[in-house]
Parts: structure tokens; C-alpha cells; sequence
């Protein structure tokens, strides 16, 4: 709004006395930024940067018992914590989890976009097919796969017993649990990261295949030399919000597994809720939310320019 | 806003011809073998037990006999009505301080705006889900514990939507604005009439984002909430799945589950299209 005035006050011949006004115009232009954006700050202020701020308090203090009054323990929580098995195998649990997540639905939501990139009848069908999921409540997902991973008699053994004679116990087995997670977590996720691949496909420019097919480039070498420069940033963005939805959608470990058995399906925020809800112990719950933020944090920055090109810039 | 337009000639000669469509297709079952298998089993008769459950043919003669015992376990109406004044209750407060948000980092000028932005850029990544301990204090101290305003409050800014109406304003034209200031409108006149009328597709875009992921959020409102009469649908449906899993009731869980997927996949079904460029522009959930 301030380029308007000054526009105008260029414009006026009067511009002389003008001034006064537009000073005021600008500061009228100020207080009014700070007046639109106080609702929303008011709301982050209260529940995200407040809270961070407590956080970080409460992680510095222990309650000796209950009831009693918290004490001051400097780093004990986070001790606590870094040295709890429990935490290690949610951690280490969380890292398998990302990368063989997000890797595998990279690679095959590329792979879904190439293959339905033109927007015939079929295709279109068969977009809506791979993206339904990504509008299910991930707690509904889970229900069906409880049935699905059913030993014995369930939707994948009942199907496959005729290949199998002895399939393993998805979810019971403590070494393929997870993986049995990461197959619904792809499944969800996939169809909705294809549409990013899709948009970035458009701006490969035509001519650049052109060019490739007549120098006589493989299917492989267009794909390494033309599609995958091109698609650099919409790749780079689709493994933030993928990372990002590692660690902040763990829904269906609450119904398919609760963590186990023996915690090989425990991740980080599985962790911190069993640690606020079922053990009371809020200072090792908050260094383990704060070692999360630090991990959100680092992706964060490593991936700023990645994020900033996405919303248009700063200001 | 982007949008899947018709396809260049991107693709044309590539791999995926060569590794074969029918893989695609073989994908496209696997992906929808779950829903086939939700609808076939929540019609089918003689629920108890799992044994012959698993196929995905219908071949019997259906019955809502599941329905009605899903129907009678759990209190899907409330939970429906739950779930839907929190995710509109949200979308209603969010729609005010996104477009005042956006409206200030589009078209004003003031000092410090740079590292406000940053502020707002900043909650994007620090979603307030991994924040379910302190925020639940928070709501705690506000004496909001087990209300449905408990689930919503966190929600009411949203850094996203900000942005998404921030480059929905910077796309109208100036000379709009500068003629309604000519005809002596004051902020809140252009933003009512010029701004909010013209970005109407970038509120359609953040309401379906914005109101299918409240729909479908579990871990929040499960620590809010400690009255069964309070709860919304997912985390109805957590406590349903996990009592019918006892009685092995899967014809059960399939009605139920159907129940809470449908009033997406109505949605869904009617505005493809619009969900699906939704999605593109969110990015961020």
C-alpha cells in the first residue's frame, strides 16, 4: 500500500504539502500489517511458540513423586531419555521407517506420474485410484489393513497362501512389523506425492525430449539427463513434506500394533504419547518432543530455499 | 494455482511404455484391493469370524445386517457431527485470520515483516501435532481440556493458508484496489469486495485441504478428548476397531469403516477435479 501514496504523491503537482499525509499514510500502512496479522499471531503465540518455550522449561525439570512439586534437573530428562532402550529403538526405528518410506515412494510416484501423464479417460480413472487413499483417515486405513494383514485367513494370506506355503505373521512378527507400516504408510502417501510429480512434468519443456530423441538418447538416459534435472526442486520438495509426514503421521501404530511387539514398531511420536498419556512423565516426554523439533528443525533448514520457492519467496 | 492440464509431450517415448502399463495396472489393484474388500465384507452375511471373509467376490446376497450392528455399537451420528463442527469450526476461524494474514504480507508494508514471515514459515515445519505435550497443557491452563473448541484452538492460524491467500492477492492487479480507493473504499471495503470475491478459488483450494486433514486427524483429539460423547469419528473408529477386533467381528469393522470413509468419498466422487488441484496447491497439509 505505501507505493501507492508515494505513486500518487509523484503524480500530484501539490506533492510539497503531500507529504505529511503520505507519512502518515505509511504508518497507517504499519499499524494496520500488525493489526491483520494479530489474530494469527495471537493463535501461534498460544500454541506454537508458547509452547515451545514451556517445552523447553519442562524439559529442564522433574517431579520426585507424585504430587510433588518439580524440581530443577538441568539435562536429567534429556539423559533420561537418550539413554531409555525404549526411546533408541523408536528412534532407530523412526530413521528405517523414513528411509524406506520415502525413498521407495519417490521412486514410484515418478514412476505413477510418467506413466499416467497424459490425461486420457483411463488415466484419469486411474490417477483418482492411487490418490483416494490420501483422503482416508489414516486410522480407517489401518482398520482395513488390520483385516488384510490378518494371519491365516486374512485378504494378503488368504491370496497368497496359493504361492507361500508359510507366510510370515505381518504384524506379529517383531523383524517384519514394520515393514508391514511401511507398505501402508506407501500405499497412503504415494498417490498424493504423484501429483507433485505430475505438475513438475509439465514444465519439462517438449523440445528438451525432442532434442534427446534425436541424438539418440535411451529411454534410461532422457530419464537421467532430461526428466530428473528438470524435476530437481519438485523432488527435493516432495522428500521434505514426505520426511515431514514420517514423523508426524504415526496414526496407524495406534491400531495396528501399539508399538510392538517388543517396540519394533514404536516411533518417535508413538513414544512421546506413551510417555504423556500412559507414564505421566511429561519432562521425558518433552526432551523427547524437543529432540523432535531439533530433527523437524534440521530439516527445515537444510530444505528453507526448497520451502521458500514453494510459497512464492519472502517477502 | 497449478493445475494438471493435459499432457505435454513429456513423456512421449519413455521408459514406462517399455517396463509395461500392465505394472501400472497391477499397482491400481493392489491400491484399490482394500475399499473392494471394505464394501464386499460389510454386506456380507454372517459376520463372526474370519474365515472365508477375506474374498473380494460377492457371492452371496447382501445384507446390512453389519451396518446396523456398527450403527448400534457406536455413536456414529454424534461422531459424524463431531467431526464436522470441528473441521468447519476450524475452516470458519481459519478463513478470517488466513485472509487478514494474507492480505498484510501481500499488499502492506511494515517494519519487521521479513522476520514475520519467517515466524509464519517456521510453523509449517513445527507442526502442531509433534507439539501434543505442551499444547495439551496449554489447553489444559485455558480450561479446555475435553471440548471440542480444545481440538480446534490450535488450528485457528494457519502458516499455510497464509501463504496460499498471500499469492492469491499478489495475483490481483493493484490498478483493482487503486480504483476502489479512488472511489474512497477503506481496507476492510477492498478486501470484502475486490480481494476475498476475487481469490475465491484459493479459499475453495484451502477449505477441501484444510477440512479433510481435521477430518482425518487422530492423535490430537485423542489426547483432548476423554468423553466418548465428545469424540470425533477417528478416534470413534479406533475405539470401535479395537472392540469389534476382540469379538473378530471384521464384517463389522468393514461397515464401520465405510461409514467414515463415505463422506469423503462422496466428495470426492462429485469434485474430483477440485480436490485433486487442491492438493497440488497445498504442498503442506
Amino acid at each position: 500500500m505505501t507505493d501507492i501514496p508515494i505513486h500518487e504523491a509523484m503524480m500530484a503537482p501539490r506533492a510539497a504539502w503531500k507529504v505529511a499525509p503520505v507519512l502518515s499514510q505509511i504508518r497507517w500502512s504499519g499499524f494496520l500489517g500488525y493489526a491483520l496479522l494479530a489474530p494469527s499471531l495471537i493463535f501461534l503465540g498460544l500454541f506454537t511458540y508458547g509452547p515451545i518455550a514451556q517445552l523447553m522449561a519442562d524439559s529442564l525439570f522433574v517431579r520426585k513423586g507424585i504430587g510433588a512439586a518439580t524440581e530443577f534437573a538441568g539435562l536429567t530428562n534429556y539423559k533420561a531419555v537418550l539413554a531409555d532402550p525404549s526411546f533408541h529403538h523408536a528412534l532407530v526405528n523412526n530413521v528405517i521407517f523414513a528411509v524406506l518410506t520415502v525413498v521407495p515412494s519417490l521412486v514410484l510416484s515418478l514412476f505413477l506420474a510418467m506413466a499416467l501423464v497424459h490425461s486420457t479417460r483411463v488415466n484419469s480413472a486411474l490417477r483418482a485410484v492411487f490418490f483416494f487413499p490420501v483422503l482416508v483417515p489414516l486410522v480407517a486405513a489401518a482398520s482395513l489393513f488390520l483385516f488384510v494383514f490378518l494371519p491365516g485367513v486374512g485378504l494378503i494370506d488368504h491370496y497368497l497362501a496359493r504361492f507361500f506355503v508359510n507366510p510370515p505373521n505381518w504384524l506379529g512378527n517383531p523383524d517384519i512389523a514394520l515393514y508391514s507400516l511401511i507398505g501402508v504408510t506407501i500405499w497412503k502417501n504415494a498417490g498424493y506425492y504423484m501429483l507433485f510429480f505430475l505438475a513438475g512434468l509439465q514444465s519439462v519443456p517438449p523440445d528438451a525430449y525432442e532434442a534427446a530423441y534425436l541424438d539418440g538418447a535411451s529411454p534410461w538416459q532422457r530419464l537421467k539427463y532430461v526428466t530428473l534435472p528438470y524435476l530437481k526442486p519438485t523432488i527435493a520438495f516432495v522428500a521434505v513434506i514426505s520426511l515431514l509426514n514420517i514423523i508426524t503421521q504415526v496414526d496407524h501404530v495406534f491400531v495396528l500394533t501399539k508399538g510392538g511387539p517388543s517396540e519394533s514398531t514404536s516411533l518417535v511420536l508413538f513414544y512421546i504419547y506413551q510417555q504423556a498419556v500412559e507414564s505421566y512423565d511429561i519432562g521425558k516426554a518433552s526432551a523427547a518432543t524437543f529432540i523432535s523439533l531439533l530433527a523437524l528443525l534440521g530439516i527445515t533448514l537444510t530444505s528453507l530455499r526448497t520451502l521458500e520457492r514453494s510459497f512464492g519467496g519472502a517477502a | 494455482m497449478r493445475e494438471i492440464s493435459t499432457a505435454t509431450l513429456a513423456t512421449r517415448h519413455e521408459i514406462t511404455p517399455k517396463l509395461g502399463y500392465l505394472l501400472v495396472l497391477g499397482a491400481a489393484f493392489i491400491w484399490v484391493v482394500p475399499f473392494l474388500w471394505m464394501i464386499v465384507a460389510a454386506f456380507r452375511p454372517g459376520a463372526y469370524g474370519a474365515i472365508g471373509m477375506a474374498s473380494i467376490l460377492p457371492d452371496y446376497i447382501p445384507t446390512l445386517a453389519n451396518f446396523a450392528e456398527a450403527w448400534a455399537s457406536a455413536d456414529f451420528p454424534r461422531q459424524t457431527l463431531n467431526s464436522a463442527i470441528i473441521a468447519f469450526g476450524i475452516l470458519a476461524v481459519q478463513m478470517v485470520t488466513i485472509t487478514l494474514a494474507g492480505f498484510a504480507f501481500a499488499r502492506l508494508e511494515f517494519p519487521g515483516k521479513r522476520v514475520l514471515f519467517y515466524v509464519f514459515l517456521l510453523q509449517l515445519m513445527l507442526a502442531p501435532v509433534v507439539l501434543i505435550v505442551p499444547n495439551l497443557q496449554m489447553i489444559a491452563k485455558l480450561g479446555l481440556y475435553d471440548t471440542l473448541l480444545g481440538v480446534m484452538a490450535p488450528y485457528f492460524a494457519s502458516a499455510f493458508g497464509t501463504f496460499l491467500m498471500r499469492q492469491a492477492f499478489n495475483d490481483i492487479p493493484r490498478e483493482l484496489e487503486d480504483a476502489a480507493m479512488l472511489d474512497g473504499a477503506n481496507w476492510w471495503q477492498r478486501i470484502r469486495f475486490i480481494y476475498v470475491p476475487l481469490a475465491r478459488p484459493a479459499f475453495i483450494a484451502f477449505g477441501i485441504v484444510s477440512v479433510t486433514s481435521h477430518w482425518n486427524e487422530f492423535i490430537w483429539p485423542l489426547m483432548v478428548i476423554n468423553s466418548p460423547e465428545n469424540r470425533p469419528l477417528t478416534v470413534g473408529l479406533s475405539a470401535f476397531t479395537r472392540g469389534q477386533e476382540g469379538a473378530q467381528a471384521w464384517g463389522v469393522i468393514a461397515a464401520g469403516t465405510l461409514f467414515v470413509i463415505a463422506p469423503l468419498a462422496i466428495g470426492f466422487l462429485g469434485f474430483q477435479r477440485r480436490f485433486v488441484n487442491s492438493f497440488v496447491s497445498s504442498g503442506i497439509k
